[in-house]
């Protein structure tokens, strides 16, 4: 038993090591560039919004119907890109600044959407269209609960 | 008398041939380095088909009636045939190849797939239990994508290490007809794990066991990297031809000379953006049947050791934590005057 621990351990400790040196050698992206592209990305996609939602308060419309506006012509243009191929590009050229507003999370509905619909409109769409933005949903809805209830026994001790 | 050699080999005694050879890949390959070699490109990824699953089975069915057809035979001549891709249950292959009608053995071996399938086509024809046989492997970049990763409209960013899976499948007729290629003897790998964990930087999830195979073939052949005119592993890229290379020189083999990767060869980095290189069952198998076989065949290359690489995991495997290992497998293949 105590020589097969050793064993392990060694092994363990060449994995590491093996782990290091590639770690070491395996080329990355460069983080400032990345950064920069993913400012200029996320950016113009909130300028646009904030363009659409100027748009609908000059129209008269309340504060929170504007924001509904925006947010569905947003997810609209980026279902609509992503049926093209375009938002890929985007994505692929602005990481996170693509990935993170509202239309990324469009694109990640969309996406398995279209991949899995020759698998059927139950087993293919149905089951597999939250595949990437299953976990934010749930996790999602669930912290909100959580906040939720913490808010409200707050509420009940008078702290807040 | 025995053709076992070494602990993991076999040096065939009667060498067994290859007959012929088909490739065919998809558009983005086509434009590669290589795209004038391959026998058949097409410019449709969907091959005409409904699915990408479909399209991958069509590669396979083109790639076989190809390779048959330059070797002058017809479907009842072919007396087995042994096939894989990278598709959960191999579907590629079933649906591919399902109405040839030739006895089939189907084989799985990640990316060293290709390897495993002339291995054992070649000791089927060396042992005398069939004079001709086939074997054929395929990738799609798409069908891959969707098993593997994520939805192909999936807007995301790709490491610096990954690899690109080649769209494309080669198809291989081996027997024991005399022709310029022989295949005179195969090394089979043993699965390697160094604990990699990252599934985007298979490069360096597959170099160990490349490493160790050539290492071993070296040993069980009594051989030397100058004894080979070209060592071509499968899909190392950039990243894992780096550690292998590394990797024997501390073992003390030096083949910095004449190593080169199917993933390096098939796409232009640069521009065609493919980070690391090519990867999957089709990339070692297209570049064998498009580029270094007719090398071989005309005598430029005398002795190449051609050494596709596998990694060896599911996204569940992946998912439950489990490491990458890694298989490769090399096949000899020598011209004849």
């Amino acid at each position: 038993m105590a020589k097969k621990e050793q064993v392990s351990e060694e092994k363990q400790a060449k994995q590491q090591q093996y782990n290091e040196y590639v770690k070491q050698i395996t080329p990355t992206r460069s983080l400032p560039l990345q950064m920069l592209k993913a400012f200029i990305t996320g950016g113009l996609i909130c300028t646009l919004g904030q363009f659409i939602l100027n748009i609908c308060e000059g129209n008269g419309l309340d504060k929170d119907t504007s924001g509904g506006w925006c947010s569905m012509i947003l997810i609209l243009l980026s279902i609509v890109l992503t049926g093209l191929n375009i938002y890929p590009s985007i994505a692929k050229w602005g990481g996170a600044g693509a990935l993170v507003p509202i239309t990324g999370f469009a694109n990640s509905v969309a996406a398995p959407a279209i991949e899995f619909q020759k698998e059927g409109q139950v087993f293919g769409i149905g089951c597999k269209i939250f595949t990437i933005a299953g976990p934010v949903i749930l996790y999602g809805i669930f912290t909100s609960w959580a906040l939720g209830v913490i808010y409200w026994i707050g509420k009940m001790i008078g702290f807040f | 008398m025995s053709q076992m050699i070494g602990k993991q080999s076999i040096s065939f005694t009667e060498p067994p041939y290859i007959l012929a050879s088909g490739s065919v890949v998809g558009k983005k390959e086509g434009e590669g380095p290589l795209g004038k070699c391959f026998d058949m490109v097409c410019d449709d990824d969907k091959f005409g088909s409904e699915s990408w699953e479909d399209a991958e089975s069509t590669l396979q069915k083109e790639a076989v009636a190809l390779a048959m057809g330059k070797a002058g035979l017809k479907q009842e001549e072919i007396r087995y045939i042994f096939a894989g891709d990278l598709l959960g249950q191999t579907i590629a292959t079933s649906f591919g190849i399902m109405n040839y009608k030739i006895p089939l053995f189907g084989v799985y071996g990640a990316c060293s797939t290709a390897g495993e399938s002339i291995s054992l086509a070649a000791m089927s024809v060396a042992g005398g239990f069939a004079d001709t046989v086939m074997a054929v492997t395929s990738s799609h970049f798409a069908s891959a994508e969707k098993q593997f990763r994520f939805p192909l409209e999936y807007g995301n960013q790709r490491p610096a290490s990954a690899t690109w899976t080649v769209t494309g499948s080669g198809a291989f007729v081996i027997g024991t007809k005399k022709t310029h290629t022989k295949i005179t003897g195969i090394t089979t790998g043993k699965i390697v794990d160094y604990g990699i964990r990252d599934s985007m930087n298979m490069g360096a999830a597959m170099a160990p066991a490349a490493c160790d195979l050539i290492a071993a073939h070296f040993e069980d052949f009594q051989t030397k990297p100058k004894d080979y005119d070209k060592i071509v592993t499968g899909d190392l890229g950039y990243v894992g031809k780096k550690i292998l290379l590394d990797l024997l020189k501390e073992k003390g083999f030096d083949i910095s000379e004449m190593h080169t990767d199917c993933g390096i060869e098939i796409f232009d980095k640069d521009s065609q953006g493919t980070d690391s290189g090519g990867s999957g069952c089709g990339c070692s198998a297209v570049t064998l049947s498009a580029h270094f076989l007719p090398h071989i065949e005309k005598g430029v290359l005398k002795r190449v050791l051609f050494v596709p690489t596998g990694a060896l995991l599911s996204t569940v495997s992946f998912n439950e934590g489990q490491n990458v290992p890694g298989i490769a497998h090399g096949v000899v293949i020598e011209y004849e005057e």
